[in-house]
């Protein structure tokens, strides 16, 4: 919640933070693409370090995106350490060998790879979000991808609900207590206090969007009408031009890793 | 456009009852009516058909004949505008403007035109903000003009109020409804309002219309004429009257000695560091024999300080403490009392908790927990470990004291809005707590439930009870306490 309030975007003029919503979504799946089939470490590392060169493109400050990125940085740290203890992978000169823990220079170079794909693919979609307005996202899907006004909108109306939402979780947690129901430390009890909050915060949530659809409704929000945009989100060249760059760029990778010989489809 | 019923009747699927009953009614173009009645007598449900939002095939039945402007209802549905109670539940959009335009691009308006009346819009309601304020930021009187500006974008010939200003405090009400006057003013657009608050809207409105318990039509006419001749009957039916302030209770002992009292209390909400607390620095006291009313605009802090009075939330720094409270329970020997006093309130067990101060929430349903009356009362004497025979004993003195026998195998969540109320004050009465607070306990009740509210605490106050309540209705606030402290941005003004 707190990464879509707080955007993470300090330059919301940016070059590539203006790109239509739509292109930015087209970007992320062009890399994401070929990096699912991808199996080597060039390719990713090529596409991350353009990547990484984006950032600022997108008026992202080092500092921020740092800051607010860290769980990703540590998921990857992690997943990294995972696959080096578990790799079966074991050749190449060994590094150290801790009985149960052998790290080699194959098993390294796997993990790393492992942990370089998982970065490449997931900086596009976390840059794209961080960097678009919800309502122009909605917008753009609208307009150019041609998704249907009433659940995109209707979902948009429904996000804005997300923090009422967890107010009324932390009233209906202490309207318990005030009633003298409350866990304690006993596990049990707390799964079952759990469902029986959820069940009336569902019920609530039920209630409240039916209310937001009867207002919606009573302005004009039905599936008949004809709508038009208030907000247009232009295909600009600049646009044309990102896509040409994201597919010259995952193109070029390829091409190397291949040249380099190191290219080679994922096994699973 | 005109209204006009002819022997129309509704009953919602499943029920026994009609919600309204054999409506007779032409109300003009551009006439301004308020809508009034007991809870529970239809209003709302006669003004979700006049909206067109009453789907007589899915909802429930209907009789007789509804049109508006000479169609059914749903035909004109674009020409008539509607604002309901709760602001939260009606904005769409994340930015003012955006939500003004919402209703413009979903009637089709061209891009270009659609600015132009967004800003004509917000102009015409006094919005104090422009197009690009963030909607969350707004107070609940600022989102509800928000709210009537998207409507009046879209040139209603008809405006339709639900209980508009329920939710809010008297200075955002008050605003609220100078934005009604002047885009009515303006568009010379029709008025239906329903509020159980009758004085605030007689200065905008040039008839009355009243619906009695059982939907059917009680009164209609000229505001002063009605309620002339009408006084007394609706009185009965638990509707509000012009300058009717009810009974005043004082405490009829002097203070007891305090029961729970605040030092330097001070919260700050998780996450908002950045911005002031939420509450700073109380001092307050609560005193056996006596109400104290806690009131403050909108966003002032008065709820948050509630459910820290209560022991609900953690304090940031400051502490709450419970003094002079005789049976805290069965385990109170010194060591107890020592170990108690060291810890704070917040701290507490649940089912100590309870023993010592009852909370009532603002809405009540957030409290039920069980499918039957009966259970719902059983619940925290349970909880303490009361024998059944005293459970038994206990929930049936309640029931009756609360005029809720009758509904003992019903279901909570089933109750009209003034039964919650009654309910959700029981559940907090049958631990037998020394002190009782309440969030907004008169928020949405007609004026039988308000009136039986003060009833009840004036009663439990004289039997010792030390009552603390937060309340923005200055009726209710003048009627019961006998102390009153103010919050404003979180602190207490003087």
């Amino acid at each position: 919640m707190s990464m879509l309030a707080e955007p993470i975007v300090s330059n919301p003029k940016a070059p590539l933070s203006r790109l239509n919503p739509v292109t930015k979504l087209a970007m992320a799946m062009l890399i994401t693409l070929p990096l699912l089939v991808a199996g080597d470490i060039v390719t990713p590392s090529i596409v991350l370090g353009a990547e990484l060169l984006a950032v600022a493109a997108f008026g992202v400050r080092w500092r921020v995106f740092v800051r607010r990125l860290w769980l990703v940085f540590l998921m990857t740290g992690s997943v990294f350490v995972t696959s080096l203890l578990l790799t079966d992978q074991r050749g190449g000169t060994v590094l150290f060998d801790l009985g149960i823990i052998v790290v080699t220079t194959q098993s390294i170079l796997v993990s790393a790879t492992i942990a370089v794909r998982l970065l490449a693919i997931a900086l596009p979609g976390v840059l794209a979000f961080a960097s678009t307005d919800p309502t122009e996202f909605a917008d753009a899907l609208v307009q150019h991808l041609r998704t249907s006004p009433r659940f995109t909108f209707g979902a948009l109306a429904a996000f804005r609900l997300l923090p009422v939402l967890a107010d009324e979780w932390r009233t209906l947690v202490m309207a318990r207590r005030a009633r003298g129901i409350e866990a304690g430390r006993s596990p049990i009890r707390r799964i079952r206090l759990l469902s029986s909050a959820v069940f009336t915060l569902l019920v609530c949530a039920i209630r409240r969007g039916i209310r937001l659809a009867t207002a919606m409704e009573s302005r004009g929000f039905t599936a008949t009408a004809t709508r038009t945009l208030a907000r247009p989100q232009p295909l600009r060249p600049a646009d044309g031009l990102a896509i040409l760059a994201t597919v010259a760029l995952v193109a070029g990778a390829t091409t190397v890793s291949i040249a380099l010989g190191t290219w080679r489809v994922i096994l699973w | 456009m005109r209204i006009r019923a002819r022997g129309w009747r509704f009953r919602y699927a499943g029920r026994s009852e009609w919600a309204v009953r054999d409506l007779d009614l032409d109300i003009e173009p551009g006439e301004r009516v308020l809508l009034a009645g007991p809870s529970g007598a239809g209003k709302s449900t006669l003004l979700t058909a006049i909206a067109g939002l009453l789907d007589p095939d899915q909802a429930g039945e209907t009789a007789g004949s509804l049109t508006v402007g000479g169609e059914p209802p749903a035909a004109v549905r674009h020409r008539i505008g509607l604002v309901f109670q709760d602001p939260e539940t009606q904005l769409v959009m994340a930015r003012c403007g955006d939500d003004v335009a919402f209703g413009l691009e979903n009637l089709g308006v061209p891009t270009d035109v659609i600015w132009p009346r967004v800003d004509a819009a917000l102009d015409l309601t006094g919005f104090p903000y422009g197009r690009d304020h963030p909607t969350g930021r707004l107070s609940g009187g600022e989102k509800q003009r928000l709210v009537l500006s998207g409507v009046m974008a879209l040139d209603p010939d008809l405006l339709l109020l639900d209980e508009p200003t329920a939710n809010l405090d008297p200075e955002g009400a008050a605003l609220v409804r100078e934005a009604v006057d002047r885009a009515l003013a303006a568009t010379g657009a029709g008025l239906l309002v329903v509020d159980h608050r009758v004085d605030d809207w007689l200065p905008l409105v040039n008839r009355v219309i009243v619906l009695d318990q059982g939907g059917s039509l009680l009164a209609d006419g000229e505001p002063t004429q009605i309620y002339q001749s009408y006084a007394d009957a609706l009185q009965a039916a638990g509707v509000w009257l012009p300058g009717s302030s009810g009974p005043v209770r004082r405490a009829s002992k002097p203070a007891g000695p305090t029961v729970l009292f605040a030092e330097d209390l001070t919260y700050t909400y998780p996450g908002h560091t950045d911005r002031p607390p939420a509450v700073s620095d109380i001092r307050l006291e609560l005193q056996a024999n006596q109400a104290l009313a806690i009131t403050g605009p909108n966003g002032s802090g008065k709820s948050t300080l509630a459910l820290l009075l209560a022991g609900l939330l953690p304090p940031t720094s400051g502490r709450v403490d419970v003094t002079n409270v005789p049976d805290i329970g069965s385990a109170d020997t010194p060591a107890a009392r020592l170990s108690r006093r060291r810890r704070p309130l917040h701290r507490l067990p649940a089912r100590q908790l309870v023993r010592m101060i009852g909370t009532v929430f603002q809405d009540p349903e957030h409290q039920f927990l069980t499918q039957r009356v009966y259970d719902e009362l059983a619940l925290g004497p349970r909880v303490m470990g009361r024998s059944p025979d005293e459970v038994s004993r206990i929930v049936d003195e309640l029931l009756q004291r609360l005029h809720l026998s009758h509904l003992a195998d019903a279901n909570p969540f089933t109750l009209s809005g003034g039964e919650k109320r009654r309910l959700s004050v029981a559940t907090a009465l049958a631990t037998g707590p020394a002190i009782l607070l309440l969030d907004e306990p008169t928020f949405g009740q007609d004026l039988r439930t308000w009136l039986e509210l003060i009833e009840l605490l004036a009663e439990l106050r004289d039997a010792g009870h030390a009552i603390g309540f937060v309340s923005h209705d200055p009726q209710f606030v003048a009627a019961l306490a006998d102390r009153t402290v103010e919050l404003k941005a979180g602190r207490l003004v003087a």
